[in-house]
């Protein structure tokens, strides 16, 4: 398959492992990903909240280029990137009169959305396009023996309307089951999966933010999880780099290793601890890399 | 059509903890979740408590969780139900509320933070001699907000509310947008001062858990954010949220994309920053996980910032 690829800003800046890590992967699983170099940030949902219409026509303009590119999906490995763009995409689709008015602010750079854009993101097409037989076939490492907590975030659960999920994909809030499944691990059921990680107030609520970040690790940690697994980098910063800091608030030790959905993915089908970037976390993830046996380099 | 629905039941006068109860019942093919607990109550067991009253969606008495969700059980259908998530249906009091007895909840905190948002109209100057007049238009907007029936299932689901009680929550700011977009009201500038309050419209998560669980539509999160809108336009920009949404569009409107260091220096302000990052700072060196310190505009960035220009922002 074929795809625009949008990486989203955070997977080369504050979880600078995903992209290397996704990109590999990718290529792994005959994914060929065609980076809009000329995309812009799509608003995170931040944005929209200045001006809903920029957000729009930024969403739109991407949307463009990868339709001048010949292509009519395009695959993020951002859950944030992804629900901002569907949510965009739904609308313009839904109100043509509104996707003209769009077009005429993308007319001064020569740009034209035609409304034929299917976004996507890398959790769904796994599913959707290669198949859970097939990602089945190129284990070489199965994760047998792991306990694995899937943790979805927001933007790829909620509005499930936009999302595609009150028709034909009414199961894409248990994805991450299944790939873990796939792959030979054992996914745990909590309360944590589907809620928030605590990521957009941080710079507002660090109190909150902090407590749901020791709520769902920790649970996760009750259960017995070796890791948590999340296809969001927003999710993961939190998470991740945030752990220390809601263990020293909860006042316990936490400890629980975060990873990017590629980099499960990358760990059963036989790549390095370097491939998948997995020294470079804040939390040790050193447990996981000793029970799943894979190679240091 | 055989159902089995699995109840939370508690007594305060004889359980210590609540449990689930089993009950199988009978119901027409059109059934909603209130006719098996009316039937389960009528026919199995005249202790079962919950709200209810217009059984059509209006009243907003009967919220609940139904299989891990908020919602009306009066218009969740059964059958539904057990087509998309299985045969045995689980029933639980709303989230967020302390439980009086089995589905019933005490909403005392739902109704004192929608009082706290001041939901009546506050007009300013001589009273008209005939009726206010107002544009269907500036109706229209305030209508989606209007069709709320205060039945607390947003309330229930919110992931805020969860690890705070402090905050207002998303009926009450969805009020408080009703009548911030009010033009009959005098004291919007007053009220966007108060909504944007600790505890207020910035504490939310953007969680869109509200969105999902509201029987009517009303979306209190996108009001929310309408809020936040409102009250960057009349000049309450000073707080965290603010700066954080003026650094952001300022990042990706000079270069394309985001520049999260950046970012946190204009949230924090630099000194601020420079004391809560360095820990971090340090962590990420150790980690080679540096975020690039010379942030990279893309090649077509002045056309980004010419949308920028022409929308206002």
């Amino acid at each position: 398959m074929r795809y625009a690829f949008w990486p989203g800003c955070v997977s080369k800046a504050g979880t600078p492992e995903l992209y290397p890590a996704a990109t590999a992967v990718a290529e792994k699983i005959g994914m060929e990903l065609i980076e809009l170099e000329q995309a812009s940030c799509t608003g995170a949902g931040v944005l929209g909240e200045r001006n809903e219409e920029l957000v729009d026509t930024l969403n739109a303009r991407n949307f463009a280029l990868a339709e001048q590119m010949g292509l009519d999906t395009l695959l993020t490995i951002c859950s944030t990137c992804q629900g901002v763009m569907s949510g965009v995409n739904y609308k313009l689709r839904e109100k043509p009169d509104y996707l003209a008015k769009i077009n005429e602010n993308l007319a001064e750079e020569g740009l034209e959305y035609k409304g034929t854009v299917r976004v996507t993101h890398m959790m769904w097409a796994v599913v959707e396009e290669l198949g859970l037989d097939n990602l089945k076939d190129m284990v070489v490492r199965p994760l047998n023996g792991l306990k694995i907590a899937p943790f979805y975030g927001c933007y790829i659960l909620r509005p499930r309307y936009v999302l595609g999920m009150n028709e034909e994909h009414a199961h894409r809030d248990q994805y991450l089951e299944y790939i873990i499944e796939a792959l030979g691990g054992e996914p745990i059921d909590y309360e944590g999966k589907l809620r928030c990680c605590g990521f957009p107030i941080m710079t507002i609520n660090e109190d909150n933010g902090l407590k749901m970040v020791s709520n769902h690790t920790l649970e996760a940690k009750e259960l017995g999880a070796h890791a948590l697994v999340t296809p969001c980098p927003l999710c993961h910063l939190n998470l991740d780099e945030f752990q220390p800091k809601a263990a020293k608030s909860a006042g316990k030790p936490i400890n629980m290793p975060v990873l990017h959905l590629p980099q499960m993915i990358g760990t059963a089908l036989g790549f390095s601890v370097r491939d998948m970037g997995l020294q470079r976390h804040i939390v040790s993830t050193e447990p996981f890399i000793e029970l799943s046996g894979m190679p240091r380099k | 059509m055989d159902v089995t629905l699995k109840v939370k039941r508690y007594d305060p006068e004889t359980d210590e903890s609540a449990h689930f109860e089993e009950y199988q019942v009978d119901l027409p093919e059109y059934g909603a979740v209130l006719d098996g607990l009316l039937s389960i109550r009528d026919e199995q067991d005249g202790s079962l408590s919950m709200r209810c009253s217009c059984r059509s969606a209006i009243c907003g008495s009967c919220a609940m969780k139904i299989n891990g969700k908020s919602r009306l059980a009066c218009k969740t259908m059964v059958s539904q139900l057990k087509e998309l998530e299985g045969d045995v249906i689980s029933v639980e009091p709303m989230g967020n509320q302390p439980v009086i007895k089995d589905l019933v909840v005490n909403m005392d905190m739902f109704w004192d933070k929608v009082n706290a948002v001041q939901p009546y109209l506050q007009p300013e100057g001589p009273v008209p001699d005939k009726e206010y007049l107002v544009s269907n238009d500036s109706m229209m907007e305030l209508a989606v907000a209007m069709n709320c029936i205060m039945c607390g299932a947003c309330v229930s689901d919110c992931t805020v509310l969860e690890v705070d009680k402090g905050f207002l929550g998303p009926a009450a700011l969805a009020k408080a947008f009703r009548f911030a977009g009010d033009p009959r009201d005098g004291h919007k500038q007053g009220r966007l001062q108060l909504y944007t309050e600790p505890n207020g419209v910035w504490d939310c998560t953007r969680c869109f858990m509200c969105v999902s669980a509201c029987p009517k539509d009303v979306a209190p999160m996108e009001r929310i954010m309408d809020v936040r809108a409102m009250a960057m336009d009349a000049g309450l920009t000073n707080t965290r949220g603010a700066r954080h949404v003026d650094a952001f569009a300022s990042s990706v409107k000079h270069s394309g994309r985001l520049n999260e260091l950046g970012l946190a220096m204009k949230t924090f302000g630099l000194f601020r920053a420079g004391i809560e990052l360095a820990p971090m700072g340090i962590r990420r060196l150790l980690k080679r996980r540096l975020p690039p310190l010379m942030h990279k505009k893309i090649a077509t960035a002045k056309n980004i910032g010419r949308l920028f220009d022409k929308l206002g922002v």
